[in-house]
């Protein structure tokens, strides 16, 4: 009878801490969000984001430093995408699981998970020194792209995969080449999936900051092509709140980098469950 | 026809073979520049040295390794249980429709940039720190807990998928069986979705020794060896993002050793997550 009743003890009692342990750190994720953004977004008017940043940033606005981030970003996008969609066509239309399958699953899971401070460190060597590109927007965008390929890979080979075979017969069975199912077939419905992996992608880009500080530099100076060297928001705001050059910036700055990244996030969410509610 | 298609073929192998150049060039140039100043310091002395006093080339980077290791292990006893009770909350303990709205603020928050945890850290957690426990508050206890809140995301999305995926049977088996709703999940449903709830945190892990930025602005950065967790600290990746845009010649070079070290320690923990998360798929 005492353990009958002991057990049902440790029961309330876990579900207690449970609770509590959940609730704490939910709550505490999202204080953090609520107090940067009500200190920041009082900042944020029109003038703070189509001004140029004045002395260091402790004046102005930052306008520089989203076109910075806008470039940057476009930039890695457009250096993705091909490469990550192809090689998700590959994996799902070309080969079977096999050796050669599994090295490239390997090496996309590997360079997942590779802190963005050796990306930093590679891009450093290899982009601005090495091929002699200097601190600017392409070596930023390149090192960027290779931080965000195995992002676009996986989703776009889920959505390649959610396609039902059927698909592919009725393409064949009219004539089609292998090349003809892809293009018109595969692509245009696993478009939707592919543009969410992209928009999480975007979201990765704009709150970077090693990888981006180590290659693009932290120039404040309006770029004029993608040889200049930038500054993007999320490095202006580090370098603002750890040099302390004005707080009062660096929440703005801060604010605007979450609602840009809230926003990208849960458009790509949304595309995703419309998407997901389409296919079943 | 026939041509282009094999052409098509051999640009997507190409193609494919993307990630593994990246890979291979990351590895290549972080040992080229890097190496050497290993060879010529030693092994054994640049890993085990306690002195990083670049001005007069000594390269000891044992302060840094100590220090990434106590704040990740820091952010491990704060983001293990959190994470796992959350992930336990979300599938089993709240109604579906909760979770629905949950869940993806969970994956929103993952997307927050780490710059923005280190600010909170350096305006909230620092100060807390300073004042109630003294020291700098610049700390490694300040770093663990905003590493421990940046892992949560990964812990909880990672371990509640694996939670998710088990088969119904195995509950609804334990449940008849008569035990409670908690013995079934502490004796049932976690042995069950181990390797899933080990993924995540070997992930999460990964991302706490990662972290730079972050760290950057909270940990104080001194180089010594930290003898409590209210010292400032400097860990691997620390230590790279302050000194690499000043530095030059030696200097440089051993912090891209600094990378080497960090690069090993990220494979083994990467291959491990595979290795475990491909034997749960099987």
């Amino acid at each position: 009878m005492r353990f009958y009743q002991s057990r049902y003890l440790t029961q309330g009692l876990a579900k207690i801490l449970i609770w509590v342990a959940s609730l704490f750190s939910i709550a505490v994720m999202i204080l953090i969000l609520i107090q940067i953004l009500s200190e920041g977004i009082p900042v944020i008017s029109l003038n703070f984001l189509l001004d140029h940043p004045r002395s260091m940033g402790r004046e102005g606005g930052i306008f520089s430093t989203i076109i910075g981030t806008a470039a940057l970003t476009g930039l890695a996008i457009i250096f993705a995408t091909p490469l990550g969609v192809g090689t998700a066509i590959f994996l799902r239309e070309y080969t079977r699981e096999s050796r050669v399958s599994r090295i490239i699953r390997f090496g996309t899971d590997c360079l997942a998970g590779i802190p963005s401070i050796i990306f930093g460190l590679f891009g450093f060597i290899f982009f601005v020194i090495y091929l002699n590109l200097g601190w600017s927007i392409l070596s930023g965008g390149l090192t960027l792209a290779s931080m965000i390929l195995p992002t676009i890979i996986c989703t776009a080979e889920e959505a390649i995969k959610a396609i039902p075979y059927s698909y592919r017969e009725v393409s064949y069975s009219l004539g089609g080449t292998k090349w003809q199912t892809i293009t018109r077939t595969i692509l245009p419905n696993a478009l939707p999936g592919i543009f969410t992996g992209v928009i999480l992608s975007v979201g990765r880009s704009i709150g970077e900051t090693a990888a981006v500080i180590l290659t693009a530099g932290s120039s404040l100076v309006m770029p004029t092509s993608i040889f200049s060297p930038i500054r993007t928001m999320a490095v202006h705001f580090y370098i603002l709140a750890r040099e302390g050059v004005s707080m009062e910036m660096a929440y703005g700055t801060g604010a605007v980098l979450i609602i840009m990244v809230l926003l990208v996030n849960t458009i790509a969410n949304l595309l995703l469950n419309r998407y997901i509610r389409q296919r079943t | 026809m026939e041509i282009k298609e094999k052409v098509i073929e051999k640009i997507l192998l190409i193609i494919a073979f993307s990630t593994i150049l990246i890979l291979a060039l990351i590895a290549f140039f972080i040992f080229e520049q890097g190496s050497s100043l290993i060879w010529k310091v030693g092994l054994k002395n640049f890993i085990l040295g306690d002195r990083w006093v670049p001005s007069k080339g000594e390269f000891g980077i044992l302060p840094m390794i100590v220090g990434s290791f106590w704040v990740t292990f820091g952010a491990l006893i704060l983001g293990i249980p959190l994470g796992l009770s959350s992930a336990i909350f979300l599938c089993e303990w709240i109604p579906p429709m909760v979770a629905m709205f949950l869940r993806p603020a969970i994956h929103l928050l993952a997307a927050i940039p780490s710059v923005i945890y280190g600010f909170w850290g350096l305006i909230t957690i620092v100060p807390i720190i300073r004042n109630y426990l003294g020291g700098p508050g610049l700390s490694i206890l300040s770093g663990s807990i905003i590493l421990g809140i940046m892992i949560l995301p990964t812990i909880i999305s990672i371990s509640e998928d694996s939670l998710k995926a088990l088969p119904p049977s195995y509950k609804a088996g334990a449940l008849a069986l008569g035990a409670t709703h908690w013995q079934t999940i502490w004796r049932v449903l976690i042995p069950a979705a181990r390797s899933g709830i080990l993924a995540s945190i070997i992930l999460g892990m990964g991302r706490a020794i990662g972290e730079t930025m972050a760290m950057i602005m909270i940990l104080g950065n001194a180089v010594k060896m930290p003898s409590s967790f209210l010292d400032s600290a400097r860990t691997l990746t620390t230590n790279i993002g302050i000194e690499m845009g000043y530095s030059t010649g030696d200097h440089r070079q051993a912090l891209f050793a600094t990378g080497i070290i960090l690069f090993f320690i990220i494979m083994i923990l990467n291959s491990l997550a595979i290795i475990i998360s491909r034997r749960r798929t099987r």
